[in-house]
């Protein structure tokens, strides 16, 4: 059984996100962590990078498969989580409390169509 | 599950190992257990266990078998003495393959067995029938009788003799095999698909159920499809589907060494002639690139001002090497060794060159 945080919003593409301001810190879920396996690399986006809410800012990849990135939000990168460049396996051994990107949202009034941790639940399993 | 899938006859056993399953060549297999690393790091420094049950067995025999096989295999069989066994491919008149497969040489006076890929047994059976007019042979597709267990790594060797009870396994050679008598026919073949020193055992379901729980108490790990993929792949091996297929001839694979141009005649002889003589348009090629990033199968291949020159076929970040590595067919200018290349993986494009495709340096028996 994978963990859910209280308190985050997720994305149907099982990214989570905490709300800091303007500022959307944004991983993935335990779940998805688990159904990938281990990490071997994360592909993320450069700071300054614009993002759109639903296409992909970058990859989770495993031995076997690569898994897209989805940005729950729209805005611009304020900045990426380098200790993942030379230590993927974080996001394995803690999936909430290893961020991907951190994104300066254009229109925070996206964020209504993320869901709750209890919403997540259902579609986490 | 999904309709029309089989089961292989060890089923049961990775379902109780909790292994994660999916649909392989149209049959429910196992992708990993404890997980594609630890299986893989297993097999290259102690031993592993794959079933491969799946795959097929299709036996030739009667007086005209040699010539038969002759007609359809690239590889040579004339003189292969009994207890022998040979990689080769079948091809289609325009020299795409059929498929790939070991042909092993009976102890009988003229029967051949041939290991054909899961994926491709009723294909190859039914172009085996197609292609026997004016050949006395009888070819029966004996797929379904056969269980069959790959034992893989450095200590293959001691676990076989020990779980056989049989110490004349250590003697067999790199691609033989012999006949082990067990109350039934058991085959032991000095083969496999991992780059390691390893056997394959075929024998009937409810044996091939007794050896795996022999091998189980014995200490062999238990790996799936996953890890079997990127041994292969490391020693340079080539998956049908990815890097052979009915659009690429073996000389475009760089697998001309087991084709035999000598031979009187086989299906497709003539289209790889050609190709020797006058070259190919493409070529299998290894790449390197200097980064994390991974090359998955289907990503571009481009020259540094963004032509596409070709294809990956398959690509890893290696495990034994750790390195991000693959294969890919590529046009045959771009192929000689350290030819700059670049791959295109989602948004961004990394710089890599062309290196020799056995990246993996292979401990076979002598």
């Amino acid at each position: 059984m994978s963990k859910i945080i209280e308190g985050l919003l997720y994305s149907d593409s099982h990214e989570w996100v905490k709300v800091d301001g303007d500022i959307a810190v944004i991983g993935v879920s335990d779940f998805a962590q688990e159904e990938m396996g281990d990490i071997t690399y994360v592909d993320m986006p450069e700071v300054d990078d614009e993002v759109s809410k639903g296409d992909d800012f970058g990859a989770l990849e495993s031995v076997k498969a690569s898994s897209e990135l989805y940005s729950p939000v729209s805005g611009v990168v304020v900045e990426v989580n380098e200790a993942l460049e030379d230590a993927p396996e974080l996001v394995n051994e803690d999936a909430f409390g290893n961020w991907i990107i951190k994104v300066r949202m254009s229109d925070p009034s996206e964020l209504d169509s993320l869901m709750d941790a209890a919403a997540y639940a259902e579609i986490a399993k | 599950m999904e309709d029309n899938l089989k089961l292989t006859c060890l089923y049961d056993k990775h379902v109780g190992l909790e292994a994660k399953m999916s649909p392989f060549a149209g049959f429910m297999m196992p992708i990993q257990y404890s997980g594609i690393t630890d299986e893989h790091v297993a097999v290259r420094t102690r031993v592993g266990m794959f079933d491969v049950s799946h795959m097929g067995e299709i036996f030739i025999s009667g007086p005209d078998a040699a010539r038969y096989v002759n007609h359809i295999f690239t590889n040579d069989v004339r003189g292969l003495a009994p207890g022998k066994i040979l990689y080769g491919m079948m091809l289609y008149p325009t020299g795409g393959v059929v498929d790939d497969l070991l042909v092993y040489k009976e102890f009988t006076a003229d029967g051949f067995l041939l290991v054909v890929n899961a994926s491709n047994i009723d294909k190859d059976y039914f172009w085996m029938l197609d292609n026997a007019a004016g050949f006395d042979v009888r070819i029966e597709n004996r797929s379904e009788e056969w269980g069959q267990i790959a034992v893989q790594g450095p200590d293959a060797e001691k676990v076989v003799v020990d779980v056989l009870g049989w110490s004349g396994a250590a003697s067999l050679g790199f691609y033989t095999f012999a006949d082990f008598n067990c109350g039934e026919r058991m085959i032991i073949s000095r083969t496999g698909y991992t780059g390691e020193d390893g056997f394959e055992i075929y024998a009937s379901p409810e044996m091939i159920n007794r050896l795996w729980d022999d091998f189980l108490k014995a200490g062999v790990t238990p790996c799936g499809l996953g890890c079997r993929d990127t041994l292969r792949f490391e020693a340079g091996l080539p998956l049908y589907g990815d890097e052979l297929s009915a659009d690429i001839t073996p000389v475009e694979a760089g697998l001309s060494m087991f084709c035999k141009l000598d031979k009187e005649e086989f299906i497709g002889k003539d289209v790889l002639v050609r190709q020797k003589a006058e070259g190919t348009e493409k070529k299998l090629v290894g790449i390197e690139i200097h980064d994390k990033a991974i090359p998955r199968a289907g990503y571009p291949v481009e020259l540094e001002d963004g032509t596409a020159v070709g294809v990956v076929t398959t690509g890893y970040h290696s495990i034994s090497l750790d390195r991000s590595i693959c294969f890919a067919l590529v046009d045959s200018a771009y192929s000689k060794l350290g030819t700059p290349l670049w791959i295109r993986i989602r948004k961004k494009v990394f710089p890599g060159e062309v290196v020799k495709k056995r990246f993996y340096q292979t401990n076979y028996k002598k």
